[in-house]
Protein backbone atom coordinates (compact mmCIF):
# COMPACT_ATOMS: atom_id res chain seq x y z
CA UNK A 1 0.00 0.00 0.00
CA UNK A 2 2.79 2.48 0.95
CA UNK A 3 4.77 1.66 -2.20
CA UNK A 4 1.41 2.29 -4.17
CA UNK A 5 1.13 5.79 -1.93
CA UNK A 6 4.76 6.58 -3.00
CA UNK A 7 5.23 5.88 -6.55
CA UNK A 8 1.58 8.18 -6.74
CA UNK A 9 2.96 11.10 -4.91
CA UNK A 10 6.13 10.91 -6.70
CA UNK A 11 4.73 11.05 -10.27
CA UNK A 12 3.12 14.08 -9.12
CA UNK A 13 6.36 15.42 -7.54
CA UNK A 14 8.01 14.86 -11.08
CA UNK A 15 4.65 16.31 -13.18
CA UNK A 16 4.79 19.41 -11.17
CA UNK A 17 7.99 19.60 -11.72
CA UNK A 18 9.25 19.05 -15.59
CA UNK A 19 5.46 18.29 -16.73
CA UNK A 20 4.71 22.19 -17.95
CA UNK A 21 8.68 22.20 -19.72
CA UNK A 22 6.99 19.10 -21.78
CA UNK A 23 4.12 20.13 -22.08
CA UNK A 24 3.04 20.12 -25.87
CA UNK A 25 0.55 22.99 -25.00
CA UNK A 26 0.42 25.88 -22.82
CA UNK A 27 -2.13 25.86 -20.20
CA UNK A 28 -3.33 29.34 -21.11
CA UNK A 29 -3.84 29.23 -24.85
CA UNK A 30 -7.32 29.25 -26.20
CA UNK A 31 -9.13 27.43 -28.80
CA UNK A 32 -12.51 29.44 -28.84
CA UNK A 33 -13.47 27.49 -32.17
CA UNK A 34 -12.99 23.93 -30.72
CA UNK A 35 -13.74 24.55 -27.12
CA UNK A 36 -15.35 21.96 -24.31
CA UNK A 37 -13.85 19.04 -26.97
CA UNK A 38 -13.68 16.01 -26.20
CA UNK A 39 -10.27 13.58 -25.74
CA UNK A 40 -7.93 13.31 -28.84
CA UNK A 41 -5.03 12.21 -30.40
CA UNK A 42 -3.76 15.75 -29.95
CA UNK A 43 -5.28 17.30 -27.02
CA UNK A 44 -4.99 13.75 -24.41
CA UNK A 45 -7.61 14.67 -22.08
CA UNK A 46 -9.66 17.05 -24.10
CA UNK A 47 -10.45 21.05 -24.25
CA UNK A 48 -11.93 22.90 -21.69
CA UNK A 49 -14.81 26.04 -21.61
CA UNK A 50 -12.33 28.19 -23.05
CA UNK A 51 -10.76 25.61 -25.36
CA UNK A 52 -7.57 25.17 -23.08
CA UNK A 53 -5.85 21.94 -23.22
CA UNK A 54 -6.48 20.14 -20.12
CA UNK A 55 -3.72 17.97 -19.86
CA UNK A 56 -1.35 21.14 -19.56
CA UNK A 57 -3.61 22.95 -16.94
CA UNK A 58 -3.62 19.16 -14.71
CA UNK A 59 0.25 19.57 -15.06
CA UNK A 60 0.26 23.34 -14.08
CA UNK A 61 -2.50 22.74 -11.31
CA UNK A 62 -0.61 20.28 -9.82
CA UNK A 63 1.97 22.77 -8.88
CA UNK A 64 -0.76 24.84 -7.09
CA UNK A 65 -1.82 21.78 -5.08
CA UNK A 66 1.98 20.69 -4.11
CA UNK A 67 2.69 23.81 -3.49
CA UNK A 68 -0.31 24.60 -1.38
CA UNK A 69 0.18 21.30 0.92
CA UNK A 70 3.96 21.87 1.53
CA UNK A 71 3.93 25.38 2.13
CA UNK A 72 0.56 24.83 4.57
CA UNK A 73 2.22 21.84 6.26
CA UNK A 74 5.22 23.23 6.92
CA UNK A 75 3.80 26.27 8.02
CA UNK A 76 1.60 24.53 10.47
CA UNK A 77 3.95 21.91 11.78
CA UNK A 78 7.06 23.64 12.57
CA UNK A 79 4.17 26.09 14.11
CA UNK A 80 2.38 23.37 16.01
CA UNK A 81 5.13 21.68 17.21
CA UNK A 82 7.12 24.67 18.68
CA UNK A 83 4.18 25.35 20.29
CA UNK A 84 3.09 21.70 21.30
CA UNK A 85 6.46 21.29 22.72
CA UNK A 86 6.45 24.77 24.77
CA UNK A 87 2.86 23.60 26.08
CA UNK A 88 3.75 20.32 26.99
CA UNK A 89 7.71 20.84 28.06
CA UNK A 90 6.83 23.65 30.20
CA UNK A 91 3.19 23.55 31.75
CA UNK A 92 1.14 25.53 34.09
CA UNK A 93 0.26 28.59 32.77
CA UNK A 94 1.55 28.43 29.22
CA UNK A 95 0.43 24.93 28.97
CA UNK A 96 -2.85 26.28 30.59
CA UNK A 97 -3.06 29.17 27.37
CA UNK A 98 -1.77 26.91 24.87
CA UNK A 99 -4.01 24.48 25.39
CA UNK A 100 -7.11 26.52 25.47
CA UNK A 101 -6.73 28.15 22.54
CA UNK A 102 -6.03 24.55 20.59
CA UNK A 103 -9.62 23.64 22.09
CA UNK A 104 -11.36 26.50 20.68
CA UNK A 105 -10.10 25.76 17.31
CA UNK A 106 -11.01 22.22 17.35
CA UNK A 107 -14.37 23.49 18.59
CA UNK A 108 -14.94 24.62 15.19
CA UNK A 109 -15.09 22.71 12.05
CA UNK A 110 -11.53 23.69 9.96
CA UNK A 111 -13.26 24.07 6.57
CA UNK A 112 -15.88 26.61 7.99
CA UNK A 113 -13.08 28.35 9.51
CA UNK A 114 -11.08 28.70 6.57
CA UNK A 115 -14.03 29.73 4.38
CA UNK A 116 -14.89 32.41 6.97
CA UNK A 117 -11.28 33.41 7.10
CA UNK A 118 -11.33 33.83 3.26
CA UNK A 119 -14.59 35.46 3.54
CA UNK A 120 -12.94 37.93 5.15
CA UNK A 121 -9.70 38.43 3.97
CA UNK A 122 -10.85 38.10 -0.16
CA UNK A 123 -10.30 34.80 -2.24
CA UNK A 124 -6.84 34.41 -3.12
CA UNK A 125 -3.93 31.56 -3.46
CA UNK A 126 -2.06 33.08 -0.13
CA UNK A 127 -5.63 34.01 2.19
CA UNK A 128 -5.90 29.93 1.33
CA UNK A 129 -2.59 29.08 2.47
CA UNK A 130 -2.58 32.03 5.44
CA UNK A 131 -6.04 30.58 6.07
CA UNK A 132 -5.34 26.68 6.02
CA UNK A 133 -2.24 27.13 8.22
CA UNK A 134 -4.04 29.05 10.96
CA UNK A 135 -6.44 25.82 11.27
CA UNK A 136 -3.29 23.18 10.34
CA UNK A 137 -1.31 23.58 13.63
CA UNK A 138 -3.62 22.68 16.13
CA UNK A 139 -3.35 19.37 15.02
CA UNK A 140 0.38 18.85 15.05
CA UNK A 141 0.61 21.28 18.83
CA UNK A 142 -1.94 18.54 20.50
CA UNK A 143 -0.09 15.56 18.66
CA UNK A 144 3.58 16.93 20.27
CA UNK A 145 1.90 18.19 23.46
CA UNK A 146 1.16 14.40 24.12
CA UNK A 147 4.25 13.52 23.41
CA UNK A 148 6.28 15.98 25.00
CA UNK A 149 4.51 15.21 28.05
CA UNK A 150 5.79 11.52 27.89
CA UNK A 151 9.65 12.21 26.95
CA UNK A 152 9.69 15.14 29.57
CA UNK A 153 10.20 12.32 31.96
CA UNK A 154 12.57 9.92 30.26
CA UNK A 155 15.56 9.81 32.05
CA UNK A 156 17.97 11.25 29.46
CA UNK A 157 15.86 14.29 29.81
CA UNK A 158 16.67 13.97 33.48
CA UNK A 159 20.39 14.30 33.04
CA UNK A 160 20.07 16.08 30.39
CA UNK A 161 18.38 19.07 32.71
CA UNK A 162 20.94 17.48 35.48
CA UNK A 163 23.82 18.28 33.35
CA UNK A 164 22.97 22.05 33.07
CA UNK A 165 21.83 21.83 29.70
CA UNK A 166 19.81 24.87 28.83
CA UNK A 167 16.38 24.72 28.09
CA UNK A 168 16.04 25.38 24.47
CA UNK A 169 18.73 22.88 24.31
CA UNK A 170 17.14 20.39 26.04
CA UNK A 171 13.71 20.63 23.80
CA UNK A 172 15.43 21.14 20.66
CA UNK A 173 18.62 18.41 21.13
CA UNK A 174 16.62 15.51 23.51
CA UNK A 175 12.49 15.99 23.78
CA UNK A 176 11.52 17.20 20.27
CA UNK A 177 13.25 14.39 18.12
CA UNK A 178 11.05 11.64 20.10
CA UNK A 179 8.53 13.52 18.65
CA UNK A 180 9.30 14.20 15.36
CA UNK A 181 8.06 10.54 13.55
CA UNK A 182 4.06 10.85 14.75
CA UNK A 183 4.85 14.32 13.17
CA UNK A 184 6.45 12.94 10.01
CA UNK A 185 3.33 10.61 9.76
CA UNK A 186 1.11 13.47 10.42
CA UNK A 187 2.53 15.96 7.93
CA UNK A 188 2.16 13.15 5.13
CA UNK A 189 -1.60 13.06 5.86
CA UNK A 190 -1.75 16.73 6.25
CA UNK A 191 -0.49 17.01 2.42
CA UNK A 192 -3.50 15.20 1.76
CA UNK A 193 -6.11 17.51 3.70
CA UNK A 194 -4.45 20.28 3.15
CA UNK A 195 -4.48 19.50 -0.89
CA UNK A 196 -8.31 18.39 -0.63
CA UNK A 197 -8.91 21.79 1.66
CA UNK A 198 -7.43 23.91 -1.06
CA UNK A 199 -9.52 22.33 -4.17
CA UNK A 200 -12.45 22.52 -1.99
CA UNK A 201 -11.71 26.27 -1.25
CA UNK A 202 -11.56 26.78 -4.85
CA UNK A 203 -14.62 24.87 -6.13
CA UNK A 204 -16.56 26.99 -3.82
CA UNK A 205 -14.99 29.96 -5.61
CA UNK A 206 -13.00 30.82 -2.67
CA UNK A 207 -9.40 29.46 -3.67
CA UNK A 208 -7.41 30.24 -5.98
CA UNK A 209 -8.94 32.60 -8.60
CA UNK A 210 -8.95 32.22 -12.21
CA UNK A 211 -6.85 31.81 -15.00
CA UNK A 212 -4.54 30.24 -12.85
CA UNK A 213 -5.06 26.41 -13.27
CA UNK A 214 -5.81 24.79 -10.09
CA UNK A 215 -7.88 21.46 -10.04
CA UNK A 216 -10.55 22.73 -7.39
CA UNK A 217 -11.07 25.88 -9.93
CA UNK A 218 -11.16 23.38 -12.99
CA UNK A 219 -13.78 21.56 -11.72
CA UNK A 220 -15.59 24.50 -10.72
CA UNK A 221 -15.70 25.45 -14.54
CA UNK A 222 -16.66 21.84 -15.37
CA UNK A 223 -20.01 22.35 -13.50
CA UNK A 224 -22.14 24.09 -16.02
CA UNK A 225 -20.81 21.56 -18.66
CA UNK A 226 -21.96 18.75 -16.82
CA UNK A 227 -24.32 17.53 -19.84
CA UNK A 228 -21.89 18.80 -22.97
CA UNK A 229 -18.88 18.38 -21.20
CA UNK A 230 -18.25 15.73 -18.41
CA UNK A 231 -14.93 15.54 -19.21
CA UNK A 232 -13.70 18.86 -17.83
CA UNK A 233 -15.07 17.35 -14.42
CA UNK A 234 -14.02 13.85 -14.40
CA UNK A 235 -10.39 14.04 -14.92
CA UNK A 236 -9.69 16.78 -12.70
CA UNK A 237 -11.39 15.00 -10.01
CA UNK A 238 -9.48 11.73 -10.79
CA UNK A 239 -6.33 13.80 -10.03
CA UNK A 240 -7.22 15.40 -6.80
CA UNK A 241 -9.02 11.53 -5.76
CA UNK A 242 -5.46 9.61 -6.59
CA UNK A 243 -2.96 12.45 -5.19
CA UNK A 244 -4.94 12.15 -1.96
CA UNK A 245 -5.57 8.66 -1.55
CA UNK A 246 -1.42 8.62 -2.31
CA UNK A 247 -0.92 10.80 0.83
CA UNK A 248 -3.39 8.40 2.64
CA UNK A 249 -1.39 5.24 1.64
CA UNK A 250 1.85 7.02 2.35
CA UNK A 251 1.21 8.35 5.75
CA UNK A 252 -0.78 4.85 6.70
CA UNK A 253 2.75 2.67 5.56
CA UNK A 254 4.92 5.40 7.11
CA UNK A 255 2.25 4.97 10.45
CA UNK A 256 3.07 0.85 10.52
CA UNK A 257 6.82 1.53 9.61
CA UNK A 258 7.31 3.74 12.44
CA UNK A 259 4.81 2.53 15.21
CA UNK A 260 7.48 -0.48 16.46
CA UNK A 261 10.44 2.09 16.62
CA UNK A 262 8.69 4.60 18.65
CA UNK A 263 7.03 1.95 21.22
CA UNK A 264 10.84 0.65 22.10
CA UNK A 265 11.71 4.38 22.71
CA UNK A 266 8.51 5.00 24.67
CA UNK A 267 10.00 1.71 27.03
CA UNK A 268 7.89 -0.56 29.17
CA UNK B 1 -23.22 49.79 -1.25
CA UNK B 2 -23.06 53.29 -2.49
CA UNK B 3 -20.94 53.06 -5.24
CA UNK B 4 -17.83 54.81 -6.62
CA UNK B 5 -19.43 58.43 -7.10
CA UNK B 6 -20.84 58.98 -3.70
CA UNK B 7 -20.29 61.98 -2.04
CA UNK B 8 -18.78 62.19 1.27
CA UNK B 9 -21.92 63.23 3.22
CA UNK B 10 -23.62 60.04 1.59
CA UNK B 11 -20.89 57.55 2.82
CA UNK B 12 -20.72 59.71 6.60
CA UNK B 13 -24.59 59.15 6.48
CA UNK B 14 -24.68 55.35 5.39
CA UNK B 15 -21.60 54.94 8.31
CA UNK B 16 -23.73 56.25 10.94
CA UNK B 17 -26.89 54.21 10.08
CA UNK B 18 -25.02 50.85 9.68
CA UNK B 19 -23.13 51.88 13.13
CA UNK B 20 -19.32 51.93 11.70
CA UNK B 21 -18.80 55.12 13.34
CA UNK B 22 -19.30 53.48 16.81
CA UNK B 23 -15.82 52.14 18.24
CA UNK B 24 -15.34 48.21 17.60
CA UNK B 25 -16.34 47.45 20.91
CA UNK B 26 -18.86 49.02 20.88
CA UNK B 27 -19.92 47.24 17.69
CA UNK B 28 -18.86 43.87 19.29
CA UNK B 29 -21.34 44.86 21.95
CA UNK B 30 -24.45 45.98 20.43
CA UNK B 31 -23.68 42.59 17.81
CA UNK B 32 -23.80 40.41 20.82
CA UNK B 33 -26.66 42.00 22.36
CA UNK B 34 -28.56 41.53 18.92
CA UNK B 35 -27.24 38.10 18.61
CA UNK B 36 -28.63 37.30 22.15
CA UNK B 37 -32.27 38.69 21.70
CA UNK B 38 -32.38 36.36 18.02
CA UNK B 39 -31.45 39.54 16.02
CA UNK B 40 -28.42 39.24 13.69
CA UNK B 41 -29.13 42.36 11.62
CA UNK B 42 -30.20 42.63 8.37
CA UNK B 43 -29.21 41.44 4.66
CA UNK B 44 -27.08 44.47 3.10
CA UNK B 45 -28.75 43.04 -0.08
CA UNK B 46 -32.27 42.09 0.34
CA UNK B 47 -32.91 44.48 3.62
CA UNK B 48 -34.57 41.22 4.82
CA UNK B 49 -33.92 40.48 8.67
CA UNK B 50 -30.78 37.71 8.71
CA UNK B 51 -32.43 35.76 11.22
CA UNK B 52 -35.38 35.07 8.82
CA UNK B 53 -33.24 34.53 6.06
CA UNK B 54 -31.59 31.54 7.94
CA UNK B 55 -34.51 30.20 9.44
CA UNK B 56 -36.53 30.18 5.73
CA UNK B 57 -33.41 27.57 4.51
CA UNK B 58 -32.76 26.12 7.67
CA UNK B 59 -35.51 23.41 6.73
CA UNK B 60 -33.80 22.37 3.32
CA UNK B 61 -30.28 21.56 4.99
CA UNK B 62 -31.58 19.55 8.44
CA UNK B 63 -33.67 17.35 5.53
CA UNK B 64 -30.12 17.04 3.72
CA UNK B 65 -28.24 16.31 6.84
CA UNK B 66 -30.94 13.95 7.81
CA UNK B 67 -30.89 12.17 4.88
CA UNK B 68 -27.42 11.60 4.65
CA UNK B 69 -26.78 10.24 8.17
CA UNK B 70 -29.17 7.79 7.46
CA UNK B 71 -27.77 6.58 4.10
CA UNK B 72 -24.57 6.66 5.98
CA UNK B 73 -25.84 4.45 8.83
CA UNK B 74 -27.88 2.06 6.38
CA UNK B 75 -24.57 1.63 4.17
CA UNK B 76 -22.40 1.17 6.40
CA UNK B 77 -23.16 -0.82 9.58
CA UNK B 78 -24.27 -3.75 7.61
CA UNK B 79 -20.83 -3.39 6.01
CA UNK B 80 -18.84 -2.79 8.84
CA UNK B 81 -20.43 -6.06 10.65
CA UNK B 82 -19.69 -8.07 7.66
CA UNK B 83 -16.30 -7.03 7.44
CA UNK B 84 -15.82 -8.01 10.32
CA UNK B 85 -17.29 -11.46 10.65
CA UNK B 86 -16.27 -12.21 7.33
CA UNK B 87 -12.58 -11.03 8.20
CA UNK B 88 -10.25 -11.74 5.82
CA UNK B 89 -12.25 -13.00 3.02
CA UNK B 90 -13.16 -11.40 -0.42
CA UNK B 91 -16.55 -9.87 1.66
CA UNK B 92 -13.88 -8.12 4.60
CA UNK B 93 -11.80 -6.84 0.97
CA UNK B 94 -14.74 -5.15 -1.21
CA UNK B 95 -15.78 -3.67 2.24
CA UNK B 96 -12.20 -2.01 2.84
CA UNK B 97 -11.70 -1.21 -0.85
CA UNK B 98 -15.01 0.40 -0.77
CA UNK B 99 -14.54 3.02 2.60
CA UNK B 100 -11.23 3.23 0.85
CA UNK B 101 -12.76 5.25 -2.14
CA UNK B 102 -15.32 6.79 -0.07
CA UNK B 103 -12.67 8.40 1.85
CA UNK B 104 -10.70 9.46 -0.96
CA UNK B 105 -12.86 10.48 -3.42
CA UNK B 106 -14.13 14.38 -2.22
CA UNK B 107 -17.46 15.01 -2.48
CA UNK B 108 -17.32 17.96 -4.84
CA UNK B 109 -16.46 15.43 -7.58
CA UNK B 110 -18.59 12.52 -6.48
CA UNK B 111 -21.04 14.92 -6.66
CA UNK B 112 -20.63 16.05 -10.07
CA UNK B 113 -19.75 12.38 -11.37
CA UNK B 114 -23.29 11.32 -9.76
CA UNK B 115 -25.16 13.58 -11.66
CA UNK B 116 -23.26 12.54 -15.13
CA UNK B 117 -24.20 9.02 -14.70
CA UNK B 118 -27.74 9.00 -12.95
CA UNK B 119 -29.48 12.57 -14.12
CA UNK B 120 -27.51 12.84 -17.31
CA UNK B 121 -26.86 9.31 -19.08
CA UNK B 122 -29.40 7.48 -17.44
CA UNK B 123 -31.99 10.31 -16.55
CA UNK B 124 -33.37 8.53 -13.64
CA UNK B 125 -32.81 11.77 -11.10
CA UNK B 126 -33.18 15.33 -11.66
CA UNK B 127 -29.53 16.89 -11.70
CA UNK B 128 -30.38 19.63 -9.19
CA UNK B 129 -32.94 21.34 -7.14
CA UNK B 130 -35.48 20.30 -3.89
CA UNK B 131 -38.79 19.06 -4.50
CA UNK B 132 -39.26 15.14 -4.65
CA UNK B 133 -38.05 12.41 -2.83
CA UNK B 134 -35.99 11.80 -6.21
CA UNK B 135 -34.20 15.47 -5.88
CA UNK B 136 -33.30 14.41 -2.17
CA UNK B 137 -31.69 11.04 -3.29
CA UNK B 138 -28.26 12.07 -5.38
CA UNK B 139 -27.45 14.94 -2.38
CA UNK B 140 -27.48 12.93 0.09
CA UNK B 141 -25.48 9.76 -0.76
CA UNK B 142 -22.84 12.54 -1.87
CA UNK B 143 -22.95 13.62 1.55
CA UNK B 144 -22.79 10.51 3.25
CA UNK B 145 -20.61 8.73 1.05
CA UNK B 146 -17.47 9.90 3.28
CA UNK B 147 -19.10 9.74 6.63
CA UNK B 148 -19.90 6.10 5.57
CA UNK B 149 -16.32 4.95 4.51
CA UNK B 150 -15.61 6.27 8.25
CA UNK B 151 -18.29 4.64 9.93
CA UNK B 152 -17.72 1.12 8.19
CA UNK B 153 -14.46 0.71 9.26
CA UNK B 154 -15.16 1.82 13.23
CA UNK B 155 -17.69 -0.53 12.83
CA UNK B 156 -15.55 -3.18 11.91
CA UNK B 157 -12.86 -2.45 14.31
CA UNK B 158 -14.56 -2.16 17.45
CA UNK B 159 -16.88 -5.52 17.27
CA UNK B 160 -13.62 -7.30 16.12
CA UNK B 161 -12.41 -6.20 19.40
CA UNK B 162 -15.46 -6.87 20.76
CA UNK B 163 -15.94 -10.75 19.19
CA UNK B 164 -12.42 -11.53 20.82
CA UNK B 165 -14.12 -10.79 24.30
CA UNK B 166 -14.74 -13.84 26.47
CA UNK B 167 -18.49 -13.36 26.82
CA UNK B 168 -19.16 -13.53 22.56
CA UNK B 169 -17.45 -16.98 23.44
CA UNK B 170 -20.05 -17.80 26.60
CA UNK B 171 -22.81 -16.50 24.45
CA UNK B 172 -21.98 -19.25 22.14
CA UNK B 173 -20.87 -21.97 24.30
CA UNK B 174 -24.52 -21.17 26.11
CA UNK B 175 -25.88 -22.40 22.28
CA UNK B 176 -26.95 -19.09 21.31
CA UNK B 177 -26.72 -18.94 17.68
CA UNK B 178 -23.28 -17.09 15.95
CA UNK B 179 -25.72 -14.49 14.52
CA UNK B 180 -27.10 -13.51 18.36
CA UNK B 181 -23.55 -13.66 19.52
CA UNK B 182 -22.55 -11.21 16.61
CA UNK B 183 -25.60 -8.58 16.92
CA UNK B 184 -27.41 -9.13 20.40
CA UNK B 185 -24.20 -9.37 22.17
CA UNK B 186 -21.01 -8.03 20.27
CA UNK B 187 -22.93 -5.26 18.26
CA UNK B 188 -24.50 -3.92 20.83
CA UNK B 189 -21.34 -3.07 22.85
CA UNK B 190 -20.05 -1.72 19.96
CA UNK B 191 -22.01 0.70 19.53
CA UNK B 192 -20.67 2.97 22.03
CA UNK B 193 -17.94 4.54 20.06
CA UNK B 194 -20.11 4.15 17.12
CA UNK B 195 -22.59 6.28 18.19
CA UNK B 196 -19.62 8.78 19.40
CA UNK B 197 -18.41 8.92 16.18
CA UNK B 198 -21.64 9.93 14.00
CA UNK B 199 -22.15 12.51 17.00
CA UNK B 200 -18.83 14.04 16.33
CA UNK B 201 -19.16 13.60 12.38
CA UNK B 202 -22.21 15.76 12.14
CA UNK B 203 -19.93 18.76 12.38
CA UNK B 204 -18.39 17.15 8.96
CA UNK B 205 -21.65 16.74 7.38
CA UNK B 206 -22.44 20.22 8.02
CA UNK B 207 -19.62 22.04 6.43
CA UNK B 208 -19.79 19.15 3.15
CA UNK B 209 -23.22 20.09 2.85
CA UNK B 210 -22.29 23.65 1.91
CA UNK B 211 -20.23 21.72 -0.80
CA UNK B 212 -23.43 19.43 -1.53
CA UNK B 213 -25.63 22.48 -1.76
CA UNK B 214 -23.98 24.15 -4.38
CA UNK B 215 -23.46 21.28 -6.52
CA UNK B 216 -26.99 20.50 -6.31
CA UNK B 217 -28.28 24.04 -6.18
CA UNK B 218 -29.79 22.45 -2.77
CA UNK B 219 -31.62 25.81 -1.30
CA UNK B 220 -30.01 25.67 2.21
CA UNK B 221 -27.90 28.07 4.95
CA UNK B 222 -24.69 26.44 3.08
CA UNK B 223 -25.78 27.76 -0.46
CA UNK B 224 -27.01 30.70 1.28
CA UNK B 225 -23.49 30.86 2.75
CA UNK B 226 -21.77 30.69 -0.47
CA UNK B 227 -24.21 33.45 -2.20
CA UNK B 228 -24.16 35.49 0.36
CA UNK B 229 -19.88 35.78 0.12
CA UNK B 230 -20.20 36.83 -3.15
CA UNK B 231 -22.45 39.41 -3.19
CA UNK B 232 -20.40 40.12 0.11
CA UNK B 233 -23.56 40.60 2.51
CA UNK B 234 -21.66 40.05 5.61
CA UNK B 235 -24.41 40.44 8.20
CA UNK B 236 -25.71 37.02 6.25
CA UNK B 237 -22.54 35.41 6.23
CA UNK B 238 -21.97 35.97 10.05
CA UNK B 239 -24.98 34.90 10.40
CA UNK B 240 -24.91 31.57 8.65
CA UNK B 241 -21.63 31.06 10.12
CA UNK B 242 -22.75 31.71 13.67
CA UNK B 243 -25.49 28.86 13.27
CA UNK B 244 -22.97 26.06 11.72
CA UNK B 245 -20.69 26.81 14.68
CA UNK B 246 -22.99 26.90 17.50
CA UNK B 247 -25.30 23.61 15.98
CA UNK B 248 -21.89 21.74 15.41
CA UNK B 249 -20.54 23.47 19.02
CA UNK B 250 -23.86 21.94 20.31
CA UNK B 251 -24.39 18.34 18.78
CA UNK B 252 -20.45 17.77 19.94
CA UNK B 253 -22.08 18.34 23.28
CA UNK B 254 -25.01 16.46 23.02
CA UNK B 255 -22.54 13.77 22.26
CA UNK B 256 -20.75 13.70 25.31
CA UNK B 257 -23.89 13.71 27.51
CA UNK B 258 -25.08 10.47 25.45
CA UNK B 259 -22.06 9.13 25.72
CA UNK B 260 -22.42 8.84 29.70
CA UNK B 261 -26.09 7.91 28.54
CA UNK B 262 -24.95 4.86 26.39
CA UNK B 263 -22.37 3.60 29.03
CA UNK B 264 -23.54 3.99 32.56
CA UNK B 265 -19.71 3.58 33.97
CA UNK B 266 -19.39 7.01 32.34
CA UNK B 267 -20.38 9.74 35.23
CA UNK B 268 -20.00 13.49 35.13
CA UNK B 269 -19.03 15.52 37.83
Amino acid sequence: MSKVGATIVLIAIVAALVGPTFARFDPAAQDLARRLDGPSATHWLGLDELGRDIFARLLAGARISLLVGIVVVSISSTVGTLLGSIAGYFGGLIDETISRIIDILLAFPGLLLAIALVAVLGPSLRNVVAALSLIGWVGYARLVRGQVLRAREFEFVQAARALGAATPRILAQHVIPTALPAVTVQATLGMGGAILAEAALSFLGLGVQPPTPSWGTMLNGGRTHLLDAPHLTIFPGLAIAFLVLGFNFLGDGLRDALDPVTRRRAGP
Amino acid sequence: MLGESASPQDVAELRARLGLDRPLIEQYGRFLQGALHGDLGRSLRTNQPVTSAILERMPATIELAAAAMIVAVTLAIPLGIAAAVWRETAVDHTATTLSLLGISIPNFWLGPLLAIVFSIELGWLPVSGRGTWAHLVLPAISLGAALAAILSRMTRATLLEELREQYVTAARARGASRARAVIRHAFRNSLIPVITLIGLQFGAVLTGAIITETIFAWPGIGRLLIQSIGFRDYPLVQGCILLIAVTYVGMNLLTDLLYGLVDPRIRYE
